[in-house]
């Protein structure tokens, strides 16, 4: 099978929808069909070989973050040229409601259009102004993938219709069979995410941490992420700053190793997130997982049942329960094994398997993507 | 006088665009809605064609070869009118034998039953997305129908109203459950 996907955010930038479209192309290549990804991204960046740049990306507010875009004429143009070029059986877009590529390939193109909808923005003003814009071009979606009940929910109750649930995949074997890492083992916490990011949580998590430092000497923490350290550990008494070590960013080997080496995993996101691949990610290492208790995260940890969920932004809920697990290791041992168990439904080939289900229930019988000739069709329907 | 008659053609003409332009988005929302009915359609053939395969193949007990068989047999044959029942039997008929694993390992463990479950376990899935693509597209075709413009100007030709298709299609639990 031809396959197109359109990536909204620049390439150039790691991020969580970003990740996702490489591993699905990846797999999709794995099993012998062709992609193309179509992404911003600035000239200079290295690309692999299935990825396509449609330019640079401009940095915009959006969902609560900056994210880097990319909209205009001459992206327009690139779209139609790369709907042009790839004669694909099927388009999956990604994130088709942000102003970006994905919106430009549905405004463009024609014939079987799968989207898959990561966010779930609460419902905004803006959305409700935007809904005429957003209609005539989701509309051409044949078929509509969330990446969560919760962002399911959201997608009905702003835009209407349907969608099937596929939660994001994970190579469950990778983070599995990494070597844990000596120097970040006995008693370690772990934190990974942008650390200048509020909602991301860790200025909850540096409030419960010196009550769990102070309850378990031996105890650290580790933080792999982008961000200001500084900033990070300014609200920690002095003494305590030590015991908080910055790993930067870190490369996918090594946040498995990370990943396979704390005793927990701590996940004290505040908003804005609609599936959680890090927990999954954790589960699959085996890790201990403790995270806020959101909608998303509490699906993807099955309410509770794979790991520990304390009530979201509450700094004392979290150390407790940090105390509790870092003392009570049969606690840890049974959270590790029932979490890499319900982690088998994230692997990719049940969630590789899912999406090509999806792509042939489209695809069965309808003809090739097309570029959307609007002048043209208006042309024939007047007759000229 | 002139000038006038000039706008007056230029609002014409656009709103001829206009209207145009969304007659374009209702035919393309038809043509949707047609895929992705025959789809559904395909989905549910197979679902009903592979039960039937099971039914007679000697694997299951009579009672349950029984059950299913004539599931199956009145969702292939069932009148336009009551597909919609006659598939929710088919899928309450397939909940009631493979409500549990050890049915579902005895078919695996039968000779060609490993490929058998799995294409059961394929269409069982395949059936409630494929319904749900048709009825978020029969939805965007209702709601851009029902709006003025198209009910004014006829926009929507000698198309019949679309209708979702309602049915019951829960797969049975240990079926549709993900390995663990």
């Amino acid at each position: 099978m031809r396959i197109g996907i359109v990536c909204p955010y620049s390439w150039d930038v790691p991020g969580g929808v970003q990740f996702h479209i490489r591993d699905l192309a990846e797999h999709l290549i794995r099993l012998g069909h062709e992609v193309s990804v179509l992404a911003p991204a600035d000239d200079d960046t290295p690309l692999p070989p299935y990825v396509v740049s449609a330019g640079r990306a401009v940095p915009v507010s959006y969902n609560g973050s900056v994210a880097r875009l990319s909209f205009g004429f001459l992206s327009a143009a690139r779209v139609r040229r790369w709907l042009h070029d790839g004669t694909f059986d099927v388009v999956h877009i990604h994130e088709p409601t942000s102003p970006s590529l994905g919106l430009l390939t549905c405004w463009a193109a024609q014939g079987p259009i799968v989207a898959t909808f990561h966010t779930s923005n609460p419902r905004s003003r803006a959305m409700l102004a935007a809904y005429p814009i957003l209609q005539p071009a989701l509309e051409k979606i044949s078929a509509r993938i969330a990446v969560s009940e919760y962002a399911r929910r959201t997608l009905v109750e702003h835009l209407g219709g349907d969608a099937v649930v596929i939660p994001n995949g994970v190579d469950v074997d990778f983070f599995a069979g990494a070597e844990p890492k000596a120097e970040w083992q006995g008693e370690t916490l772990g934190f990974i995410g942008r650390i200048d990011e509020p909602r991301k949580g860790l200025p909850v998590l540096m409030k419960a941490l010196p009550r769990i430092l102070t309850e378990r000497p031996g105890a650290r923490l580790l933080v792999a992420g982008r961000g200001d350290e500084e900033e990070a550990v300014a609200s920690l008494p002095a003494g305590m700053r030590s015991r908080v070590e910055f790993l930067g960013m870190v490369s996918d080997e090594d946040k498995a190793r990370l990943l396979r080496s704390v005793d927990v995993y701590v996940a004290p996101n505040t908003g804005g997130e609609s599936f959680g691949i890090i927990l999954v990610e954790a589960l699959s290492a085996g890790a201990p997982v403790l995270a806020a208790d959101l909608d998303a995260f509490a699906q993807v940890l099955d309410q509770g049942a794979a790991g520990e969920l304390f009530a979201n932004e509450d700094a004392d809920a979290l150390a407790d329960a940090a105390i509790r697990l870092l003392g009570d290791g049969a606690r840890r041992a049974e959270l590790s094994a029932r979490g890499s168990a319900h982690v088998r439904r994230f692997d990719w080939s049940t969630v590789g398997a899912d999406i090509l289900a999806v792509y042939e229930t489209v695809t069965d019988g309808a003809a090739a993507v097309d570029t959307d000739e609007k002048v043209g069709g208006l042309r024939a329907r007047l007759g000229l | 006088m002139t000038e006038t008659l000039i706008w007056t053609v230029v609002a014409l003409i656009f709103i001829g665009v206009y209207l145009s332009w969304t007659a374009g988005r209702l035919d393309r929302l038809h043509t949707r809605i047609d895929a992705a009915r025959a789809a559904l359609d395909a989905q549910l053939l197979r679902r009903a064609s592979v039960t039937q395969e099971l039914a007679t193949s000697g694997v299951l007990d009579p009672a349950a070869s029984i059950v299913l068989y004539e599931a199956a047999h009145a969702a292939r044959q069932a009148e336009e009118d009551h597909r919609e029942v006659a598939e929710s039997e088919l899928s309450q008929a397939l909940r009631a034998v493979f409500g549990e694993p050890e049915q579902v390992e005895l078919v695996r463990e039968a000779p060609g039953g490993e490929e058998a479950a799995g294409e059961l376990a394929a269409a069982v899935r395949r059936v409630p997305m494929a319904r749900r693509f048709h009825n978020d597209a029969v939805r965007a075709a209702r709601a851009l129908r029902r709006h003025r413009k198209v009910r004014w100007f006829r926009l929507a030709g000698h198309a019949p109203f679309p209708m979702a298709f309602e049915m019951d299609d829960e797969p049975p639990v240990a079926l549709a459950d993900r390995p663990s």
